[in-house]
């Protein structure tokens, strides 16, 4: 895809998952659905009229829903289960890590409308600690696809891969982001932006973010490198040294500002490259609001990365 | 230390006529308690009171219902059984030895180190396990799962799942038996290991959970009684269970925890436990009667 391909406009990726699951289902008889009444928040209903035996709708029981999953991979399916990411993650958990990663079973966990964007319903629908979790667990790909066309990208290479992933899927409108080279292979990063001067490594919909604020800090004189970490896990240790390379990292995702993305980072800096970081993420439970003044209100931002990046590198505010 | 003799299982043992079968099952049966003893004498660990209330059980499926091919574990149309009360491995693995999916040597190597035969069944490490299981509330959604896709591909294949009956008081398992009532599963049978006793108490005492049979006909369910020990009337309910229905069936199996050992019979405390020499020799000498 060339940089004048990309289209314009913001997207909800929800409708490149639908369509990239409908799409494989059609060629590929053992795709089918499972969801907890999601049908509606998960778009599945052109899936349902296209496949009405191959949607298995559990009802609101998301141990059951994920249980069941690994028993239709036991009886050759390759399940997409659907639901909302905070239920999904937190409630099915043991359901995660014993019937999918630890059995090996071929799932794969679509976590739909995830991170704040049920904003205002508060943070017993937020789901933020999810790639926190769940990176923690063996076995198990975690994938943050950061527009349309990567979201695509990743279902298709979850329903190739043989083994559980997970894919946290945003409806927080995002641009489809301007690549030089359109290739998406699990664990391997891209990077969006060369830059020598600091490092900018985000997922999902906090990538387009990125490359704004790598714009501003070049207005400033300051060249930033961007990195899409969409596989958090197996993570890509060859983008991070690189970006450690420039001697500064700011992170962010839509998520806790601790134990995700930019605690997988920070991991491997420990490790290998001791550079100083900034972690731009939520610092805890967040508050009600809507989902866009959530993003603005923490940081989550351009101008949030921007100053964590100025913060870094000693230099003030333009 | 020295462990009865190994039995190799015969074939086709469906051709034989009920009471032969029987005879086969028990034979097995007999010989999986004094296995399953010994390989808890040597790994110094275990649950031999719920091995061996599930042992007859187990027996009649592995040595008589399940049409499965040790050679091709992972066949497609293979019956699928799935032990949901994990931690009951001693009666798993010696029925998955004796029926040839592995080594019968390697069940001395029961909870050593390194060894395949994991504390709970891991099928990334053994042939024949359908899915890890261990904590409770997992293995029924997974064969509801198993089911679910036998249905939508019109299978023949049958889904067993083995229960504890404490393992009823977790929450999954009672979202798994609502929706494979509302699926009308009939290619599914849950059999619960009534012993009604749990690691600390009685069942009832804990939290009961009587009607027990009243609870699953609600849910949907067809709903036999048996004695868990009788396998005449095992194989037959398992053999009913093959008959076309509209309905997922249910077997609550009465079993008495520590079935064939005295000292063990109905004692919760042996729900661990590792028999010493002595006890070990009478247990030998009391399956050997």
């Amino acid at each position: 895809m060339s940089a004048a391909a990309a289209p314009t406009g913001m997207f909800d990726c929800r409708d490149a998952y639908v369509r990239t699951v409908q799409d494989l289902a059609g060629t590929d008889p053992r795709i089918v659905a499972v969801v907890n009444d999601s049908i509606g928040s998960s778009k599945l209903g052109t899936f349902r009229d296209a496949f009405p035996d191959r949607l298995v709708n559990v009802g609101i029981a998301e141990q059951n829903m994920v249980g069941v999953a690994a028993g239709l991979a036991n009886g050759g399916k390759i399940p997409f289960v659907s639901g909302a990411g905070c239920f999904l993650t937190a409630r099915a958990m043991e359901q995660i890590k014993v019937d999918c990663a630890y059995s090996q079973s071929n799932v794969k966990l679509c976590g739909i409308s995830s991170g704040v964007a049920y904003g205002e319903l508060g943070a017993t629908h937020h789901s933020i600690e999810d790639i926190a979790w769940l990176r923690a667990i063996d076995g198990l790909t975690v994938i943050v696809p950061a527009d349309p066309w990567q979201t695509a990208q990743a279902i298709r290479a979850a329903a190739a891969h043989d083994g559980p992933v997970y894919i946290k899927i945003s409806r927080m409108p995002v641009p489809e982001l301007a690549r030089t080279d359109a290739t998406f292979t699990i664990g391997m990063a891209e990077t969006l932006r060369e830059g020598g001067d600091i490092a900018i490594i985000a997922n999902g919909t906090l990538v387009h973010h990125a490359l704004a604020a790598a714009e501003l800090l070049e207005g400033e004189g300051v060249a930033a490198r961007v990195i899409n970490m969409a596989t958090v896990s197996p993570i890509d240790a060859g983008a991070i040294a690189a970006a450690a390379a420039t001697g500064a990292i700011v992170t962010a995702e839509e998520g806790l500002a601790h134990g995700g993305l930019g605690g997988a980072v920070a991991e491997y800096c420990a490790r290998h490259d001791p550079v100083r970081m900034r972690m731009i993420g939520f610092p805890g439970f967040a508050p009600t609001g809507s989902a866009a003044w959530l993003m603005e209100h923490f940081g989550l931002s351009a101008a949030g990365i921007a100053d964590a990046a100025r913060d870094l590198l000693g230099r003030k505010a333009a | 230390m020295s462990h009865p003799e190994q039995l190799r299982p015969s074939v086709d043992v469906r051709a034989n006529s009920l009471e032969q079968r029987v005879a086969t099952v028990h034979e097995r049966a007999n010989w999986m308690r004094r296995r399953l003893l010994g390989m808890i004498v040597d790994a110094g660990q275990g649950h031999p009171g719920g091995d061996l209330s599930a042992t007859d059980i187990i027996a009649s499926l592995y040595f008589d219902t399940l049409r499965i091919d040790p050679a091709a574990p992972r066949a497609a149309n293979r019956d699928r059984f799935v032990m949901s009360k994990g931690h009951c491995t001693g009666a798993l693995y010696s029925a998955l030895a004796g029926a040839g999916f592995f080594p019968e040597t390697e069940l001395g190597t029961y909870l050593k180190p390194l060894s395949r035969l994991n504390g709970h069944p891991n099928r990334t490490y053994l042939p024949g396990v359908e899915t890890n299981t261990g904590p409770l509330g997992h293995g029924f959604p997974v064969a509801v799962g198993i089911a679910v896709a036998g249905q939508i591909d019109r299978a023949d294949y049958r889904v067993f799942v083995l229960t504890g009956d404490g393992e009823l008081q977790e929450g999954s398992m009672w979202e798994a038996a609502m929706f494979a009532g509302h699926r009308a599963l009939g290619n599914l049978t849950v059999i619960v290991d009534r012993n009604r006793l749990q690691q600390g108490a009685g069942t009832e005492e804990t939290n009961g959970l009587e009607p027990l049979g009243d609870k699953w006909r609600a849910f949907g369910w067809d709903v036999v009684e048996v004695d868990g020990h009788d396998v005449a009337a095992l194989l037959t309910a398992f053999d009913e269970a093959a008959a076309p229905r509209d309905r997922p069936r249910c077997i609550i199996a009465k079993t008495i925890k520590g079935k064939g050992v005295s000292f063990m019979e109905n004692q919760a405390g042996w729900h661990h436990g590792v028999p010493n020499a002595a006890q070990y020799a009478q247990a030998l000498a009391e399956l050997s009667a």
